[in-house]
C-alpha cells in the first residue's frame, strides 16, 4: 500500500461538511485547511449548496480534479458507501474521523470498510481518530486551529492510538521546543496500524525518530512490531499504557504469573531497543534527546555546573537511572584546572560534577567542556546552566554546540525555560543540542541514549 | 523438528491438561536438557529397587494427573535415607487422589533458579529467568526475554538480576557454572519455538545449578487451553 498521496496531498475532500453548523467537525477541518494550508480543497455534503461561498460537492464523483486525500466525518453507516466512491475516483487515500464503529460494538461496519479497502489498496486511517497533523502543510484535526498549540516542524513522528494523547503531547513538544514531522492518530487502527507506519516512517526522510503511544497489540503483533524496529536505523519510542491483564490459569504456572502482560512488554522493547518511556515527561525528554542523537552511550556522565547543589542533585538523579558519575582522574582535573581562568582555579572542584562557581564565565564553560571531552572515561557531557549569573552570556549556547559538533560525546544542557533566556536555549536547540527545563529531563535524555541499543 | 517422542508426550498429555513430572522430565531430557536421574515406579517394590541402584539418599514425589500443586498436599519427599522411610512414604503417597506411581529422583543440590516459558499473546514465545527457584515470587527477581534466545540475550538476563552475585559467586562462594545455565537455556528456547503451539507454558522450577552443572529438578508443562 503506498501512503505518499495520503501523507502529502495536494488537494483533500472534506466529506461530511454542515451547511448549518459551523462548528461540525468537518467544518472546522474544512475551515483550517481552506484558510491556513497550501493545499486545494472540496467540501462535499449530497445536498450541495454553498458554503462561506464556496460551491459544496454533492459527492466525491463530482469533484473535477483528482484528489489525493479525503478527510471524512459522516454517520457510521454512510462511511463504506463514500470510501468506494474514493476507490473509485482513485483518491489517494483516506482519514475516517467517524466514530461508532468497533469501539461502540460495530465491529461488522468496520470489517466491511477494511475489506473494500484492502482488496483496493487503498489506504485509510482510524475510523473514530484525529487522523493527520503534518506541520505546515495540512491537518485533519476538528480542533479549531487558534485552539491547537502548534509544535515547530522537526525531526520527531508522534504515532497514537489516542487522540486526546496526541494533542496534549504536541503541547508538550511546543513547550520543550522538540519539532514534529508527522503525528497520527490511528483510533481504532482497523487498516493501518503502528507497524506500517513504522515501515512508512523509517524511510520519510522528514522523520529521525519515531514516538508511539500504544495501548496494545494483537495476537503475535507486539513481536512483529519488536522485528520491524529491529530492521530500520531509526530510534523508536513507546508509551505503554494499560493495565497487565492476565490469564486465567496464571496461578497455576509460576512463569505466567511472574511474566505478565506489561512486564513481557517492557523487557521484550529493552532486549530489541526500542526506548520506553514509562510516562509523557519522560517521553518528550527522550524524543528530543533522540532527534538529536542517535549514537548509543553506555552512560559515564560527565557534569558541569556553576552550583555546587546543582551537581549533587544531578548525581543523584543519574544514580538512580543507573547512570555513572566517575571521578576524574588528577591528572585530567590538573589539565582542567590550568585551562580556566586563574581566580577560579583556586576555588572550583573538579573531581565529577564539575562546579565552576557562579564566578565562572563563558570561557571557563566552554574550557571545562573542553576539557571533560578529552577524559576517557566520560561518554556524555550534562551542562547545568545557570543563567542568573553575571558571567553566562547569550553566546554560550551556540559556542558550546559548536564545541561538541563532530565530537562523538554527546551534550545535554539544563536551562531554566523562561522566556528571557530563549536565545540561550535557542542557541543550543538550533544547534542541535537538547535542552531540558529540569536536571530530570537532561538525566532523562541522556538515559534515552543510553537505552537505545538492544540490550 | 520435533522428534515423535515429544510429540507423543503432548499427545498422551492432552487428557488431563498438563504434563506430570515424570513425563516432562523425559522430554526435557528428549530435548538435551539436564535433568536428575529418575525412575517412575508403580510399585513398592519397584521403588525400593529403583533407589538401591540410584544410592541413597534419593527424593520421591506422587506422580498424578489430579495433583498439579504436589508441595501443596504433601507430595514431595526429600532425603530419604533408607528403605524403610522409602516403603513409608510409598503407602502415604499411595492414598493419594489419583495415584499413579512414585518418582523416585536422585537429589541435587544447588542455588536454586526458576527457568520457565510462557506463549504471550501478543509476543508469542517468551523466557523468564529468575533467582529463588520456589521462593520466585518471594524474590520478584526476573527477567523476561522474547524467544528465541541469543547468547548476548542470556548474558543480558544474567546481568539484569539484582542476584546475579548469586551465580557469578560472592563472598568467596564460587560461582555457578555459567556456561553449563547458557547451554541449557540456549537448549530451552529452542524447545520452546519448537513447541510453541504445543505449550501454554513450561516451569523448570526449580533449576539446580552449582560450579559444576546445572540440572531442571522440576518440570511442568501446562497445556493450551481448548476453549479460547
Amino acid at each position: 500500500m503506498d501512503f505518499t498521496r495520503l501523507f502529502h496531498p495536494e488537494s483533500i475532500a472534506v466529506v461530511g461538511v454542515s451547511l448549518t453548523n459551523d462548528r461540525h467537525p468537518a467544518n472546522v477541518i474544512y475551515n483550517k485547511i481552506h484558510l491556513r494550508y497550501p493545499v486545494n480543497v472540496y467540501p462535499v455534503n449530497p445536498k450541495g449548496g454553498r458554503l462561506q461561498g464556496e460551491r459544496v460537492y454533492t459527492g466525491i464523483p463530482e469533484i473535477p480534479s483528482s484528489v489525493d486525500l479525503a478527510v471524512i466525518a459522516v454517520r457510521a453507516e454512510s462511511v463504506g458507501e463514500i470510501l468506494e466512491s474514493c476507490i473509485e475516483k482513485r483518491v489517494g487515500g483516506a482519514v475516517i474521523i467517524s466514530g461508532g464503529f468497533a469501539e461502540t460494538g460495530r465491529k461488522d461496519l468496520q470489517q466491511k470498510l477494511v475489506d473494500s479497502a484492502r482488496e483496493a489498496q487503498f489506504p485509510f486511517i482510524g475510523p473514530n481518530c484525529l487522523g493527520i497533523y503534518a506541520p505546515g502543510r495540512f491537518d485533519s484535526f476538528f480542533l479549531p486551529g487558534e485552539r491547537l498549540i502548534r509544535p515547530e516542524p522537526g525531526a520527531v513522528a508522534v504515532v497514537s492510538q489516542s487522540g486526546g494523547v496526541l494533542v496534549d503531547q504536541m503541547v508538550k513538544f511546543a513547550e520543550q521546543g522538540v519539532g514534529l514531522s508527522l503525528a497520527v492518530s490511528i483510533g481504532n487502527k482497523a487498516l493501518i496500524r503502528e507497524l506500517d507506519l513504522i515501515q512508512y516512517l523509517a524511510k520519510d526522510p522528514d522523520t529521525r525518530v519515531i514516538s508511539l503511544y500504544v495501548e496494545g497489540f494483537e495476537k503475535n503483533e507486539g513481536r512483529r512490531f519488536v522485528e520491524a524496529v529491529r530492521s530500520i536505523s531509526k530510534p523508536v519510542i513507546v508509551l505503554k499504557a494499560g493495565k497487565s491483564r492476565q490469564g486465567s490459569r496464571a496461578a497455576n504456572s509460576h512463569t505466567a504469573s511472574l511474566a505478565g502482560d506489561y512486564r513481557v512488554f517492557s523487557q521484550v522493547m529493552m532486549q530489541h531497543g526500542v526506548v520506553e518511556a514509562k510516562n509523557e515527561f519522560e517521553m518528550v525528554s527522550f524524543c528530543e534527546s533522540l532527534s538529536c542523537y542517535h549514537r548509543p552511550i553506555q552512560g559515564k556522565i560527565g557534569i558541569i555546573t556553576a552550583s555546587g547543589g546543582h551537581g549533587v542533585l544531578a548525581s543523584d538523579v543519574c544514580a538512580a537511572h543507573g547512570l555513572s558519575v566517575p571521578a576524574i582522574n588528577a591528572a585530567d582535573q590538573e589539565r582542567i584546572r590550568e585551562s580556566l581562568s586563574e581566580r577560579l582555579r583556586t576555588i572550583v572542584t573538579l573531581q565529577n560534577p564539575i562546579d565552576l562557581t557562579g564566578s565562572a564565565e563563558d570561557d571557563d564553560f566552554v574550557a571545562a567542556a573542553a576539557g571533560l571531552i578529552r577524559v576517557p572515561d566520560i561518554d556524555c557531557v550534562l551542562l547545568l546552566l545557570l543563567p542568573y549569573s553575571p558571567g553566562i552570556s547569550s553566546d554560550l549556547g551556540a559556542r558550546m554546540s559548536y564545541l561538541f559538533r563532530g565530537q562523538d560525546k554527546p551534550l545535554m544542557a539544563y536551562v531554566p525555560h523562561q522566556e528571557k533566556y530563549r536565545m540561550l536555549i535557542e542557541g543550543f536547540e538550533l544547534n542541535n543540542v537538547p535542552v531540558s527545563s529540569s536536571i530530570d529531563g537532561a538525566v532523562l535524555m541522556a538515559e534515552a541514549l543510553r537505552r537505545c541499543r538492544p540490550c | 523438528m520435533l522428534n515423535p517422542e515429544i510429540k507423543d508426550i503432548f499427545l498422551k498429555a492432552q487428557k488431563t491438561g498438563w504434563v506430570m513430572e515424570p513425563e516432562a522430565k523425559r522430554l526435557m531430557a528428549l530435548a538435551g536438557i539436564p535433568v536428575p536421574a529418575f525412575s517412575w515406579v508403580k510399585t513398592e517394590s519397584g521403588a525400593l529397587k529403583a533407589a538401591r541402584n540410584m544410592g541413597y539418599p534419593v527424593a520421591a514425589k506422587v506422580v498424578s494427573p489430579e495433583i498439579l500443586h504436589k508441595t501443596e498436599v504433601g507430595g514431595v519427599a526429600l532425603g530419604i535415607k533408607n528403605d524403610a522411610q522409602l516403603s513409608q512414604v510409598f503407602s502415604r503417597f499411595s492414598t493419594m487422589p489419583g495415584f499413579e506411581g512414585i518418582l523416585v529422583e536422585e537429589m541435587v543440590s544447588g542455588t536454586e533458579l526458576i527457568l520457565g516459558a510462557k506463549i504471550d499473546d501478543q509476543f508469542g514465545p517468551v523466557i523468564l529467568l529468575g533467582i529463588g527457584g520456589t521462593g520466585v515470587e518471594v524474590y520478584g527477581d526476573t527477567a523476561l526475554r522474547m524467544a528465541p534466545l541469543g547468547e548476548k540475550d542470556v548474558v543480558a538476563m544474567f546481568d539484569s538480576l539484582k542476584g546475579a552475585a548469586l551465580l557469578k559467586g560472592h563472598r568467596g562462594t564460587p560461582p555457578m557454572n555459567l556456561s553449563a545455565l547458557m547451554r541449557l537455556m540456549l537448549d530451552f528456547s529452542a524447545l520452546v519455538m519448537a513447541c510453541a503451539e504445543h505449550i501454554e507454558s513450561i516451569d523448570l522450577n526449580p533449576v539446580k545449578c552449582t560450579p559444576e552443572k546445572c540440572v531442571a529438578a522440576d518440570a511442568r508443562i501446562l497445556l493450551p487451553q481448548a476453549e479460547k
